[in-house]
């Protein structure tokens, strides 16, 4: 009698344990369940006949200018439609990736190229679009060339680089280096030196949101190019062996640990994540004197920081030069725009609603006008022009001359390599900012996934 | 979900009744049985088969044999994230079982404020783990945190940066989570022990401390039983509140199983070595499992209830 109970009792809570871990892993086999969720307006499915379907990403300000350019090409074209779907940022991720692994996706794949692109590619999910670029030359030659690295695979072009151009610069807290009588650094020496004058006066020299990875990452990659130039990284792209042995990767990632061991940031940046903004919170707030971030970040900063960035205490430059190092010092990192590719599950009318509406609304000059009426600096060549009208004309035509003057525009490194390298490489960038390996390990742990 | 620990009285006698009730109770059965095929088993039956391919969740599906395990089975996190999974199930136990024992045997009285104080410890539990995660962050946070907030340097610590610091972070926060959960269970359990027992222990002379050691505890014993088994294999497969939490960091840390799966799947793209990692899971979730159930002894098969 007891022992029955009990082991009934037993098989439900066993019952209940046990299938949350089989499920969990279950479900990327499953396929996702189309529901159209997220104020969506139309199907979900592949694009039927006489409509395109295009997923694209919420929150405002942005998701306003995606929204006007479909209303814009559904009213001018009423017999060929575009229906969206809107989504949050990773709800997006890991929806469109199930969606086109189900065969499931939409006709117009909005993403951020590099990596995530080559694996779409790879897996025969999007048209090859380079013969269309040849047929309409005047719509790449609008565009920014530095845009197109991200989206060509093996020397085909595979996606439209559209929206806007955001590269990682320095940014810094005017009020805090008038107040140390300090000048925004010139090379990296200068930055070791205003470390010690910062701590000294008990502010922190730079602010980080360390928990987010990423974050630490943006210092990697423009140490790697500063000390090895764009090639020191282009040979981990194409796959060479032991590229990460590189003398100036070794060079980089001591550099890095020396900053970290000199206190360069501030205490607990492990615990903090640029989610919350709190690494933002940090600079504006006048606990932090400098920080290495996203182009994005000014939006937010000009909205939560008070009067911050419009009282003028908000400075901003590209990375200082390595003394000694190769690259050069108008190099840039960062997203070099984003991409819209075609299903190739789609059908042939859908397919064609997509490429009118890249050829006719993507990058037009409404579209333009209105990216950088929110500050923003879209992709398009000669957008410089009507900057004179914005509030932010001055940091608009800073990240302008920055896209266009770079030389070398090096796309993200966690988007630009495959996902499985990109998730071993944060991996291994969180424990070097953990000061737990060292860089030769960190080295030997990335050349094990290098080509992958 | 909650199957009162040891049976009421009530309940006892119904599935005594022979013949015709009897019957018509393994039906019963079949909603739950077929919600656990089709959610539990066939998943079960899918992953193990993923186990064995390589797959990156977008394109053809390749079997690769035992190349998934291998990589599973040499890579160093393996073991590091088992000995971290087992130092939560470890120590959330050692924290979590003698607090919720004593809340619920204090729960378990029948005065009015203790009525109200129940309701309030059941709180935490209402709360989803993600808002749970999140709301700890921002007090955690050594900037702008509760610490910082009220000026209490103490509080000011790298809390999810350190170590060691955010080990006993996640601890404490499933603690605070989890301990409501199984006060309750306590609860139902002590209340079920007969109070002519007190009753006969008071005449003996026994104290208050002597009737919980020498009564409410080995009565408890099949309760205690059921508790370990919820929060051994919960926290086996522990995961939304340390992956909002600390991410599994900082570094690995805090990084367990169900984390590296996940990570692994989702993150790497790597299905076949992620559904290892998920089958590793479950014979270590049932491992655990029959283990405590064996803990309950076989010796025990009669009831330790008066008339039963």
């Amino acid at each position: 009698m007891e022992t029955r109970k009990t082991s009934r009792r037993t098989f439900l809570s066993l019952s209940m344990g046990l299938p949350l871990g089989a499920a969990l892993a279950a479900c990327g086999g499953q396929g996702p369940t189309q529901t159209g969720a997220g104020g969506g307006t139309g199907t979900t499915s592949g694009g039927g006949a006489g409509k395109a379907t295009y997923w694209y990403l919420s929150v405002e300000p942005n998701e306003g200018v995606r929204r006007r350019a479909v209303e814009r090409f559904n009213k001018a074209n009423p017999s060929t439609q575009i229906a969206t779907t809107t989504l949050q940022n990773d709800a997006f991720k890991t929806k469109i990736k199930t969606a086109i692994g189900a065969g499931e996706a939409p006709t117009i794949i909005w993403g951020w190229g590099g990596g995530g692109l080559k694996s779409y590619v790879q897996a025969g999910a999007v048209d090859d679009l380079t013969s269309w670029f040849d047929q309409n030359p005047a719509i790449k030659d609008r565009l920014f060339p530095s845009a197109f690295g991200a989206a060509t695979v093996d020397g085909k072009i595979y996606a439209l680089p559209v929206e806007c151009v955001t590269p990682i610069v320095l940014f810094y807290n005017k009020k805090l280096f008038d107040q140390i009588g300090a000048q925004p650094p010139q090379e990296w020496g200068d930055i070791m030196d205003l470390v010690k004058k910062f701590n000294a006066k008990g502010i922190a020299p730079f602010s980080l949101g360390g928990q987010s990875r990423w974050t630490n990452m943006m210092w990697l990659e423009f140490l790697f190019d500063r000390i090895g130039g764009p090639e020191v990284f282009q040979a981990i792209y194409d796959g060479e062996k032991d590229a990460w042995n590189n003398p100036a990767a070794i060079d980089a990632l001591t550099k890095m640990q020396e900053l970290i061991k000199a206190n360069g940031f501030v205490k607990g940046f492990s615990s903090i994540t640029a989610d919350s903004n709190a690494d933002q919170a940090l600079l504006y707030t006048g606990k932090a004197a400098m920080m290495l971030h996203g182009g994005w970040t000014y939006g937010s900063m000009k909205q939560d920081g008070g009067d911050f960035v419009t009282g003028g205490n908000l400075g901003y430059m590209n990375f200082p030069p390595v003394t000694g190092g190769k690259g050069d010092p108008g190099n840039t990192v960062g997203n070099p725009g984003q991409y819209m590719s075609i299903s190739s599950k789609a059908t042939p009318e859908a397919k064609e609603i997509a490429k009118k509406f890249f050829a006719t609304e993507m990058n037009s000059d409404a579209q333009a006008k209105d990216w950088v009426s929110i500050s923003q600096v879209p992709i398009v060549k000669g957008v410089d022009a009507q900057f004179a009208s914005s509030a932010d004309s001055a940091w608009q035509k800073f990240v302008y001359d920055i896209a266009s003057n770079a030389k070398s525009f090096q796309q993200s490194w966690d988007q630009a390599l495959s996902p499985t390298a990109a998730e071993v490489l944060l991996d291994n960038i969180a424990k070097l900012f953990q000061m737990s390996i060292s860089p030769q390990q960190f080295a030997t742990n990335l050349n094990e996934v290098i080509g992958k | 979900m909650t199957v009162p620990p040891i049976p009421a009285r009530g309940s006892a006698s119904l599935a005594a009744v022979p013949g015709g009730q009897g019957r018509g109770l393994p039906w019963l059965a079949v909603p739950a049985l077929l919600f656990f095929v089709a959610f539990g088993v066939i998943p079960l039956f899918g992953v193990f088969a993923l186990s064995f391919t390589s797959w990156d969740g977008l394109g053809e599906i390749h079997l690769t044999g035992f190349d998934s395990w291998r990589a599973v089975l040499t890579d160093p996190g393996l073991p590091h994230a088992l000995w971290v999974t087992f130092l939560v199930i470890a120590l959330s136990w050692a924290v979590q079982t003698p607090a919720s024992i004593l809340l619920g045997t204090f729960l378990a009285g029948f005065q009015r404020y203790r009525a109200v104080l129940s309701v309030f410890y059941f709180i935490p539990l209402l709360l989803s783990s993600a808002a749970i995660a999140i709301t700890y962050k921002a007090l955690l946070d050594p900037n702008f945190g509760l610490g910082a907030g009220l000026g209490i340097p103490i509080l000011v610590q790298d809390w999810l940066g350190e170590p060691v610091l955010a080990f006993g972070v996640v601890i404490f926060v499933v603690s605070w989570q989890f301990i409501p959960f199984h006060s309750l269970i306590y609860q139902g359990g002590v209340r079920q022990i007969p109070r002519s027992m007190y009753e006969a222990a008071e005449i003996d002379g026994a104290g208050r401390i002597r009737m919980f050691f020498s009564i409410t505890l080995p009565q408890l014993k099949y309760t205690i039983i059921t508790s370990s088994t919820l929060m051994v294999v919960g926290s086996l497969v522990f995961f939304d509140l340390i992956f909002v939490l600390t991410a599994g960091g900082p570094g690995d840390a805090t990084r367990v199983l169900a984390l590296e799966m996940y990570k692994r799947g989702f993150q790497a793209n790597l299905m076949g070595p992620a559904s290892a990692i998920a089958v590793i899971l479950v014979l270590v979730g049932l491992a655990l499992a029959l283990l405590l159930r064996r803990l309950g002894g076989r010796d025990a098969t009669h009831s330790q209830l008066e008339g039963a």
